[in-house]
């Protein structure tokens, strides 16, 4: 009689709706992740020279699928005196975290089918993007665990280097967000998408503050210049040296979700998300109507994600990687300070604003 | 019961669970980690009330930063089973009874409390960022002041406490 009760009162047109975008945003960002390996190793051999993976069908594009059907049938290995649920709970914990982000990310404005108005973002929360920095924040416990569980020296090295380092470059992002933050004056990462499609996109006032945070996103990322933890040629590897078949797979795969999402929230923070660029929008919803609008939203948006994946690349196969107290030194003594700054004369310059320019 | 009673039921149970699995647990690092979820539970709990930004705020400084702290220590401490020391039975007896007795004081102290003012009736939106934002710069802007002055004065006792004493300086 209960249990009735409270299956009339969900909205099943919402939760199937919502579902079926859960999934379509898992299953995209599994697919870009995918074709991301194969970009990589392409743009590798296009900085080096090289021609890249060419074997598997043309140009090599089924390269990730012979890879992951390869990852899939090595052998699973478990070191002894390892504790074994923490070994495997360390892969899914990174790729759980990794994959949440996507909840908030509005992915195009809306569409509309069967007679009902479909919002492209799976929670449009009103701390959208503190909800971003908290599971960032906790991306570093799946390297941690499995770093520790690996029961090896170098994995527990490689760990920590990922804790540490995550937890030093936060903090900068934390502020240059503050400063951004106070532009904005909202939380919810939808309407600063729509901000950004009436006026200048963020990333014209806040230059220092984009700086800032795509240097952190690559430290939390653990991309080079700063993959101290799986520096092969100090620790064998780091965190995942003892990992093998698609537990390894797994970590590998949650750096790419994590670049593509990293991606995807810098450009709806500073690039103006799904919005079109020299577009107005409201005159194109009465030529080609809103689901098209939607549509081509999304893909601006995706080209936008894909430049930012390209720039990941770019500086991994460009910038050495730094050494331990050089990546202590710029997250503490000079990013922390420069964000700082940046937030200093944001407030200065908003409150200048508000007095009409004078003192 | 609604959908509210069942999460409510669900997250308390959680959190109860998990924080006798905090001090059940051999080993420190399962301890951590259940207190992890602990946090979590308790983070729902807030939604459950409204308090967004409470939530996520707690998510963020405590599994998030501090949590990792600990986790970083205790893995690099090493603890194991034989490392721990044997406690002796009378200090086991004088543990539970001080204990027991720290219970009866709180039951007796919330049995007349007032429960009246304390609970936040869901529906409320202090807990969102903008009405809680308000009120700590309005109403309360003096103690939150000062509890920032309190931080920053406690985070420049560590690094002094942290630094080792100062190498002189040999003059040329």
């Amino acid at each position: 009689m209960h249990l009735n009760h409270i299956f009339l009162l969900i909205d099943w047109a919402l939760f199937i709706e919502k579902l079926v975008l859960i999934i379509v945003v898992v299953m995209g960002s599994l697919l870009v992740a995918m074709y991301s390996t194969y970009a990589e190793r392409k743009v590798a051999a296009f900085m080096q020279d090289r021609v890249g993976p060419n074997r598997a069908g043309p140009f090599g594009i089924l390269q990730p699928v012979a890879d992951g059907v390869k990852l899939f049938f090595k052998e699973e290995i478990v070191p002894n005196f390892s504790s074994k649920f923490l070994f495997i709970l360390g892969p899914c914990l990174a790729m759980l975290t990794a994959m949440m982000i996507g909840a908030v990310i509005p992915w195009g404005d809306k569409i509309h089918l069967f007679g009902r108005d479909i919002s492209l973002q799976i929670a449009d929360v009103n701390i959208g993007i503190l909800y971003v920095f908290g599971i960032v924040s906790l991306g570093v416990y799946g390297i941690m665990i499995g770093g520790w569980a690996s029961n090896n020296k170098f994995s527990l090295l490689g760990a920590m280097r990922a804790a540490s380092q995550i937890v030093s470059y936060e903090l900068a992002m934390g502020i240059s967000l503050i400063a951004l933050l106070m532009i904005t004056g909202t939380l919810s990462l939808n309407e600063m998408v729509v901000q950004q499609k009436d006026h200048w996109w963020n990333i014209f006032k806040q230059p220092l503050g984009f700086l800032i945070f795509l240097i952190c996103a690559f430290a939390e990322t653990n991309r080079t210049p700063f993959d101290l933890p799986e520096a092969e040629n100090e620790l064998i590897g780091g965190y995942h040296a003892e990992y093998s078949s698609m537990k390894l797979g797994f970590y590998l795969f949650s750096e790419y979700i994590n670049m593509f999402l990293s991606g995807a929230v810098m450009a709806t923070l500073y690039f103006g998300g799904y919005d079109i660029p020299f577009v107005n929008d409201a005159n194109l919803v009465h030529n080609i109507g809103v689901n098209w609008l939607a549509i081509l939203e999304g893909t601006v948006f995706f080209i936008k994600i894909c430049c930012f994946i390209f720039l990941f690349m770019w500086v991994r196969w460009t910038v050495p990687r730094f050494r331990y107290d050089q990546l202590m030194n710029l997250g503490w003594k000079i990013l922390l300070p420069l964000a700082l700054f940046n937030m200093l004369v944001t407030g200065a310059l908003i409150l200048l604003k508000q007095n009409h320019w004078h003192f | 019961m609604g959908i509210t009673q069942i999460l409510f039921w669900f997250l308390t149970i959680l959190a109860l669970v998990a924080a006798i699995g905090v001090i059940s647990s051999k080993n420190p690092i399962y301890s951590v980690l259940w207190l992890i979820v602990v946090f979590f539970a308790i983070s729902g709990h807030y939604i459950l009330m409204n308090a967004q930004f409470l939530a996520i705020v707690n998510i963020i400084v405590y599994a998030g930063a501090i949590m990792v702290l600990f986790l970083f220590v205790i893995m690099l401490m090493n603890l194991n089973a034989e490392a721990e020391p044997v406690k002796n039975v009378y200090m086991k007896m004088a543990g539970i009874i001080s204990g027991l007795t720290l219970m009866i004081v709180l039951v007796a102290a919330l049995s007349h409390s007032d429960v009246q003012n304390t609970i936040i009736r869901p529906g409320t939106s202090i807990g969102l960022i903008k009405n809680l934002g308000k009120a700590l710069f309005n109403q309360y802007v003096v103690p939150f002041e000062i509890s920032s002055v309190l931080f920053l004065s406690a985070m420049i006792g560590a690094i002094m406490l942290g630094k080792k004493d100062p190498v002189k300086k040999i003059s040329l």
